[in-house]
This record gives C-alpha cells, structure tokens and sequence, in this order.
C-alpha cells in the first residue's frame, strides 16, 4: 500500500534519511521506532511529500506521489489522513468545522458536507459535540477530532506522527483501541510513529526500527521474534544484561501455558534455573521470553527438543 | 473663550478626525492586510517561497517605518497632489495618513499570521489545501484575533498621526488644539481637545480588545 525506495533527505549538511526502503501492506498496522532524530518525522512527512525527497520515490495506493504536480499531489494527499502529536485543530473553527475542513477542500456540497461531519462524529465517539470548540475539549477528545478530519477523504491509508505521545495511557489506550477498530472495519492501512513500546505492543502488525536515517530492522512482529539476535524483541523484552556465558535465552509463541519446559526437565534430567523473563500480549498473539541455566550432562538433546517444539533457541557466548 | 465658543469649534473638527482616521484606517486594512499575507507567503519556508520578492517588500516596509511621519507627510507631497489633486485639506490628508499606516500595519499582519501554529498550516497542507486555501482558509480565520489587535493598534496611531495631519492644513483636532491652545494660549480649549482625544483613544482600544477577545478561541 505504501512503497518508498532509496529515500534520502538531506537538510544541508544533515543527512535525515540516508537510503530507506519501506514496504507497508495493504490493512496492517506499521510502526516506526527510534530514537530522537533517527529520521522517522522525516520519513512519515516524505510518504505525503510534505517534505520532498532529495533521492528516491514514494508509491501510495499504486500512485507515484515524487511524480505528482502541485494540483495533483493535493488531490492524492485528500486521499491519505493524517494525524499529529499536538492535534494540529483549527481553533477559528467549531469541532464539526474542523472535521468539515477538509470536505470543503476536497469541494463536497455544504448538504452532503453536513451528513458525512454527522457521520465522522459519530464514527470515532463524539456525536453531539459538532458545535463545541477545540479549547472545550480534552486531549483524548482533540484527537478523536483529528481522528474524525483525517478521515474525511476516506483515505486508504492513515500517517500518524506521535499522535498519542500528548496523552495519558488510558486515554493512549483508548486512542489506539479507536485505531484497532478502525484498522478492522475500514480496513484503513496505518503508518504509525511512537517511541512508546507499548504502542507498539497493543496495536501493530509490524514494525520498523530506525537509527541514524536508516532502517535496521523491519519486518511482521511475529516474524521479528523469532529471528535470532533482533532488536525488537531485546526492546520489548528487557532481559539483565549482560548474560552469562552458556545460558540460554527461550522464546516462545503460542499458548503460554504449554509445559514444554517441565517436560524437558523431566525427560532429559537436566537442572533448570529462570535468570529473567515475561510474557507479553502482542497483536499477534501472546509471547514469552525466558532466560534459563540449564545444567545436566544432555543439555545438547534438552535445546534440540526445545527447538523442535518450535521455541528460538538462543545460546550465549557460544 | 468659554464653552459657548469652544463647542462650535470642537464639532467640525471632531468630524474631520473622524474623516481622516476612517478613511485612512480602511484603505490601511484593504492594502496592509495583501502586503502583510504577501511578507509571510512569499517568505523563505513560506507557502511559496520567493526570498528576493519579499525583501524587495520588506525594504519598501522598512523604509516607510522609518520615516517619521511628519517627514513622510511632507516627502511625498507631489504623490498627493497626483493622487487627489491637492494638497490641502481633510481629503488631501487621507493620502500620507494610509501611506504612513500601510507598513505599520503590514507589520502587525506578518506578526499575527506568523503566530499561526506551524503544524496546523502543515495539517492542511497534508489535507491536500491549495496555498490560497490556507491564506483564506487557515492563516487569516487563525489569525483574526490578532489581526483586530492589530488593527486597534494602528487606528490608535493615526489617530496620533491625524493630529500632526491637522498641523499641516488637514484641520481636526490637532489643527484645533495648535490653533488655539498653542498659538493664543487658550488653555481650556487645550484641555478640553486633550481630554476629548484620550477618550477617543480609550474608547477605540477597549473596543478593539473586547471584538479581539470575543473572537479568540485559545
Ligand atoms: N526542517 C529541518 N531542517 C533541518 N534539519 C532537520 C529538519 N527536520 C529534521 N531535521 C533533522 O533531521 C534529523 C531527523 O529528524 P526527525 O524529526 O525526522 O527525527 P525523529 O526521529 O522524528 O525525532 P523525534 O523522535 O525527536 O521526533 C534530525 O537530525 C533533525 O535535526
Ligand atoms: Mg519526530
């Protein structure tokens, strides 16, 4: 759904973007971490060209946006949402004014304008609150107006930029429950900036992480944990580091409840001792991490049954 | 002079005032408000960035800020007299009093449209908004508040300006407090045309805030 290859984008001596290929599917929900300055502002602001490329091309919904003119480009950009870290509302404007923004951009009849801000309103949680002003509402309110705008166009894909960093996490969690739902019903492709982990975790099919204008590592979540060393699940499971030499760290998929590793304990005789580890509810599913001792003279054939369980296996210092 | 006198003198130059700050204070706003849009548009990182254009404006702004206006009154005397034909009276004077407030407020405009948020320009520019959308759409409605600010600010002015008009053949109540109050030493009339002025002023300004308040939503 969203395609970029060789995005560069320098600001002078900067280099912001240094070479970034994404590939966002068609109805998941991608997420882009890292750091400050890592890029991903700059990266999400090339997918709707409010900034230009200095090298590469952006493809949305099967449209070359790098080879769009101006009047062009607008119209693509009505059919991409998006929605920001401070809300980004015009004050000037009642709440149903905000929503009808972008319908009066696009040249929807007043009429037709009416029922669809009615209908938006209604979509995301705030029917009959058309006449209040931005100013009256609170920051999870303000949102689900952005929320409500940037789906004005019915736009195939959503950007979102930090847009529940302003917010307490209740009010975060209800915010990307709304996205969940909207990603469900509407089938709405998003692009989702956070430094928030738990982002991350409750909503996401996959995931990007970025450093220095480059992306290391990207790919479905489910795909990202069971590839050996990756950062992603190092983030979302932060396990006492550094391990010690020879144990082994297990992550496992699945049903938690399995008693794959009491098994291995009693069929191989082998001392198990747990140096660390958690189990997270991720979109895909639930995923545990454990880091164990294992001591005993088969703890060769004990890693062979595990993997063939179909844990990851991973064994330190070896 | 008692008030017997004063009065009948006080009336027409009050209405010639009020001539030449209405007047001016119009044409003011229909050509400051274009100019102080054309100052933040045509601007580097602007809607549409034209850097020699606008330092060709913002030259032309400066220049006309730094004159002092009984200077700029008199500088462009001839620019007057091709305008309205004369150079005398009320009418004359509506020409050097927009002159002098054109850049003053085209000033105040750039100050207010730059306060607009840059993330809601942004938003609409994602939004697919063409650049005169945003003016007319997002800059100017956003701004408005700071625009009567502006404004009030500028009227006050020439109001201020009106009076040294007045010294020079505009008449008002400039003309009135020189004539009498200056020259032949009438010190009420001096203190009656200074009373009336600051709560002409005072008036103007309240009025200016409360419209400004009424229409901020912050
Ligand atoms: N308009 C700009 N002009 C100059 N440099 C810029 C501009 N925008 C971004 N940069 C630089 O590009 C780099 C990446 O910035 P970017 O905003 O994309 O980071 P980010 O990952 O979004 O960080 P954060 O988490 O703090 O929002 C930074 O070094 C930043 O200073
Ligand atoms: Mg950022």
């Amino acid at each position: 759904m969203i395609q970029a290859s060789g995005l560069r984008k320098q600001y002078g001596d900067t280099v912001a973007l240094d070479g970034v290929d994404l590939h966002v599917r068609e109805g998941e929900i991608f997420g882009v971490l890292g750091r400050s300055g890592a890029g991903k502002s700059t990266l999400l602001r090339c997918v709707n060209l409010l900034e230009r490329p200095t090298a590469g091309t952006v493809t949305v919904a099967g449209q070359d946006l790098t080879a769009l003119r101006s009047a062009e480009l607008n119209r693509a950009r009505q059919r991409i949402g998006m929605i920001h870290q401070h809300f980004a509302l015009l004050s000037s404007r009642t709440v149903a004014g905000n929503v009808a923004f972008p319908l009066e951009v696009m040249g929807v009849p007043r009429r037709e304008r009416e029922r669809r801000v009615a209908e938006l309103l209604d979509l995301v949680g705030l029917q009959g609150r058309g006449k209040d002003r931005p100013n009256q509402l609170s920051g999870g309110q303000k949102q689900r107006v952005g929320i409500a705008r940037a789906l004005a166009g019915n736009p195939s894909v959503l950007l979102s930029d930090e847009a529940t960093s302003a917010l307490d996490p209740a009010t975060t969690q209800s915010i990307l429950a709304l996205l969940k739902r909207l990603n469900a019903e509407l089938g709405l492709t998003i692009l989702l900036i956070t430094h928030e982990m738990n982002v991350v975790k409750s909503v996401c099919d996959s995931v990007a992480i970025m450093a220095g204008g480059r992306i290391e590592e990207s790919g479905s979540i489910t795909g990202l944990i069971r590839t050996p060393g990756s950062r992603l699940t190092r983030e979302i499971f932060p396990l006492p580091a550094p391990a010690p030499p020879g144990s082994v760290t297990l992550t496992f998929t699945g049903d938690p409840r399995q008693p794959v590793v009491s098994e291995v304990v009693r069929k191989f005789d082998v001392d198990l001792s747990i140096l660390g580890g958690s189990i997270e509810d991720l979109a895909g599913g639930s995923v545990g991490r454990l880091r164990v001792a294992l001591e005993g003279d088969d703890t060769a054939a004990a890693l062979d049954h595990l993997r063939g369980a179909g844990l990851l296996v991973e064994v330190e210092g070896s | 002079m008692t008030w017997d006198d004063i009065l009948p003198l006080l009336w027409p130059a009050t209405v010639e005032t009020a001539v030449m700050v209405g007047w001016s204070t119009l044409l003011t706003a229909l050509l400051g408000l274009p100019l102080g849009v054309a100052l933040v548009v045509f601007d580097r990182g602007g809607l549409r960035p034209l850097p020699a254009l606008k330092s060709a404006l913002g030259f032309v702004v400066n220049v006309g800020r730094s004159l002092p206006f009984i200077v700029l009154m008199i500088a462009i005397i001839p620019f007057t007299r091709l305008v309205v034909g004369t150079t005398i009276g009320t009418a004359a004077f509506v020409v050097p009093l927009t002159v002098g407030a054109v850049p003053f407020f085209a000033r105040l405009v750039e100050t207010a449209l730059r306060e607009v948020g840059a993330d809601v320009v942004q938003a609409a520019q994602a939004m697919g908004a063409s650049r005169t959308a945003i003016v007319v759409k997002v800059l100017l409605p956003e701004a408005l508040p700071g625009l009567v600010a502006g404004l009030t600010v500028t009227v006050v002015a020439l109001v201020g300006y009106s009076a040294m008009a007045g010294t020079l053949g505009g008449g008002g109540l400039g003309d009135l407090a020189v004539r009498y109050g200056y020259q032949r030493f009438e010190t009420l009339l001096m203190i009656v045309t200074v009373v009336l002025l600051l709560v002409i002023v005072q008036v103007l300004q309240s009025f200016g805030d409360r419209v400004a308040r009424r229409l901020s939503h912050k």
